[in-house]
């Protein structure tokens, strides 16, 4: 396989978590149900992106 | 209409913009590796079955996921998970554990190829014709609901959405052929479960939570028509008809909303349909050809399987949570539907009370409304207008016959992603949309490109070309595909209800091809003549069905009975299933009887690794619980107990 797809994968959702976690943080008036849902799906998505990363790492490593 | 109903921020742009890179990059990172034509074409077999797996599963999502699945969840209810646990789990582990290693052993480049294998070139260019004609129109049918949607919700103009989509699709689908459309297709499954998830814990916690729904929609369910969800005002169904998938079907078609009986649904559409789609259908196999080997290759539609059971959770469960929040009062929500302009509305009001003082009767009262409103109107809602037309006043009549307009079940999804995404959210969850109808696109459009090139160009228009030819052709195609995409959504534009329509092509084309398949598979005696005209006879079958019977409410027509009417079906879905099981019964047996009547060609010799009786048994050097056989059963079993949870 010539290309890991983790890494673009990863990378496109630490990107796309980060945006979202500081719009939640920049403004913090966006709510939906009373919910910072734009904070907390942010953290998610960012967590999201790095577990991707760190497996696609920890692979490349073995090989 | 025409106004855009969400604006979006920098920052939501700024998602989409993303996403847009990461695809188009992921074609440009893998353009070096396209050399020879089967490097474009099948992805020179070398991917994991987890990455196949789930481009598997997003090959198959087009208009039809979204859009089409929370439209049916609030029309059918729970029912419509039927279209997962019945109508795809069974096939995709049969698929993985019978039927892969003939594909995948006999080395054959498409589906129609491993019927040129096992029978000859007849049923090759008849699947071939038929399969590359019906994935454009899947692919138009897909394209036009994304414009459509685009344009409604962002107010972006319909062609311009149109031909950016498709542009961004070919531009990946070009450079990387079909190893780029499954690795964006990975990445694009991610995207819509990611970002869509959100929206439906949104709305669980705003409707209250399982229960909550379960309780609003037995109101529903007793009263349908006050929710124009019914024709009559006389329709009433059992309250648990949207909370339970299996109980209403035993009530025969007139106990649940899909009008569906209990026959239609497990051998209409959970073995004819089903299997003619999941097992035979190229776009979905051509993934788990592209993998790096035999156990990948089977491994993939089982991987498929298990997002697969679940996925009613994050696309049917939306569309049960929307008609629950029409049903609670307090929410302020209001259940999608064509708004009537204001301009429109005293002419329409003229009409009704026209034709109440006329006396006309419902059909003719909802045709002339439908004419001075622009907009179709609900039976039972008309009746009642007529009744009340006299004594009511202008302006309460405006609200009733805004009311009676019928529901708009393909906004559900939008009308909830308005409802629970601030600026930021919205990016990701139209960023989901996007990648849903893109992941679909390219799927169709890398099937159609391999299936031109090698079963029609290189077969019958110019067999011996240089591989720089083929490879030359792939790309020619891939463009002209899209274009053809592009005019089958202007088509597609003029139809109402896309899922309707995906689901009778697939019926006239997939339900005799399964017959021949197994056919072919599993009786070495079945001859090339007698798969050919079973073929024949099942398609003619099909389309004579389509034009003897329609469903009731429906005028003959597209929707069939336009030679004679003989026999009325309780729904258009009722109809499309048993078409598809009249078309499997006929293909089976003229293929069976022609295969009698005719002299086998090929020798047993030439069979082997075609026919399951021929070919040597594999040893395996699995342990046995990894083994396909294991794992289908283990994921047979958990999708009986889902089915028996919400039995």
């Amino acid at each position: 396989m010539g290309l890991d797809i983790r890494f673009p994968i990863g990378m496109m959702f630490t990107l796309i978590g980060l945006l979202l976690a500081a719009t939640g943080l920049f403004s913090p008036d966006k709510l939906s149900l009373g919910i910072n849902i734009n904070m907390i799906w942010g953290i998610a998505l960012l967590l999201f992106g790095i577990l991707m990363w760190g497996s696609a790492l920890l692979s490349s490593r073995k090989k | 209409m025409n106004t855009a109903s969400v604006h979006l921020g920098a920052i939501d742009y700024s998602i989409l913009a993303l996403y847009v890179v990461f695809v188009i990059g992921i074609g440009f990172a893998l353009k070096r590796q396209m050399k020879t034509s089967a490097d474009f074409f099948l992805s020179g077999r070398n991917i994991p079955a987890w990455v196949t797996g789930l481009a598997f599963l997003s090959a198959n999502l087009g208009a039809l996921e979204l859009v089409g699945m929370a439209a049916s969840g609030a029309k059918y209810g729970i029912a419509t998970c039927h279209f997962y646990w019945v109508g795809a789990i069974p096939a995709m582990i049969f698929l993985a554990v019978f039927m892969m290693p003939f594909y995948y052993g006999s080395k054959a480049r498409s589906v129609p190829e491993y019927l040129k294998l096992r029978f000859d070139e007849r049923a090759r260019a008849f699947n071939s014709v038929s399969f590359a004609v019906m994935t454009i129109f899947a692919s138009g049918i897909s394209l036009n609901a994304l414009a459509k949607l685009l344009h409604n919700l962002l107010g972006w103009e319909y062609n311009i959405s149109l031909w950016v989509c498709s542009f961004i699709v070919l531009l990946y689908v070009l450079k990387g052929g079909l190893t780029s459309a499954i690795y964006t297709e990975v990445l694009q499954f991610f995207m819509i479960v990611l970002g869509f998830a959100p929206v439906v814990w949104l709305g669980l916690r705003d409707a209250g939570g399982w229960g909550a729904i379960k309780q609003k929609l037995a109101g529903v369910a007793v009263n349908p028509s006050a929710y124009n969800l019914a024709d009559s005002a006389s329709t009433a169904f059992h309250s648990d008809a949207w909370t339970r998938a299996w109980k209403p079907l035993l009530g025969g078609p007139s106990a649940n909303p899909m009008g569906i009986d209990l026959f239609a649904m497990v051998f209409g559409l959970g073995f004819v349909l089903s299997f003619g789609y999941w097992c035979t259908n190229f776009l979905v196999v051509q993934r788990a050809m592209a993998a790096k080997d035999m156990k990948a290759a089977r491994n993939t539609p089982l991987v498929a399987a298990v997002p697969k059971m679940f996925f009613p959770l994050l696309v049917i469960l939306p569309g049960m949570i929307a008609l629950a929040l029409s049903a609670t009062e307090g929410k302020g929500y209001q259940f999608p539907k064509a708004v009537i302009a204001e301009a429109k509305m005293p002419a329409a009001i003229a009409s009704v009370r026209q034709s109440a003082a006329a006396g006309s009767d419902v059909a003719a009262t909802s045709k002339e409304l439908s004419l001075t409103a622009g907009t179709s109107f609900n039976a039972a809602k008309v009746e009642e207008l007529l009744k009340s037309a006299p004594g009511t006043p202008d302006a309460q009549l405006a609200i009733k016959v805004q009311d009676a307009v019928v529901n708009d079940y393909d906004g559900v999804i939008l009308s909830l992603v308005k409802r629970y995404c601030p600026s930021g959210l919205l990016g990701l969850a139209l960023t989901a949309l996007l990648a849903s109808f893109m992941s679909g696109m390219a799927g169709n459009v890398t099937a159609f490109n391999t299936v031109w090139t090698y079963d029609l160009y290189q077969a019958y228009i110019a067999p011996d070309k240089s591989d720089e030819h083929y490879s030359w052709m792939g790309r020619v195609v891939t463009v002209a595909g899209i274009l053809l995409s592009i005019g089958a959504a202007y088509f597609a534009s003029m139809w109402t209800n896309a899922m309707d329509i995906i689901q009778l092509v697939f019926a006239f084309v997939n339900a005799p091809l399964f017959a021949t398949f197994l056919l072919g598979m599993f009786w070495s005696r079945t001859t090339g003549t007698g798969a050919f005209i079973g073929l024949l006879c099942g398609t003619a079958a099909s389309a004579l069905f389509h034009a003897c019977t329609i469903s009731v409410g429906n005028l003959p027509g597209v929707k069939g009975g336009y030679i004679h009417t003989f026999w009325t079906l309780p729904s258009d879905m009722a109809q499309n299933f048993w078409l598809a099981s009249f078309a499997f019964i006929v293909c089976f047996l003229v293929t069976v009887g022609i295969s009698l009547a005719t002299r086998r060609t090929k020798s047993d010799e030439e069979l082997k690794g075609l026919v399951y009786a021929l070919t040597p048994k594999q040893t395996v050097d699995q342990v046995w619980y990894a083994r396909p056989g294991t794992i289908g059963i283990v994921l047979l079993i958990v999708c009986v107990i889902l089915n028996y949870i919400f039995w």
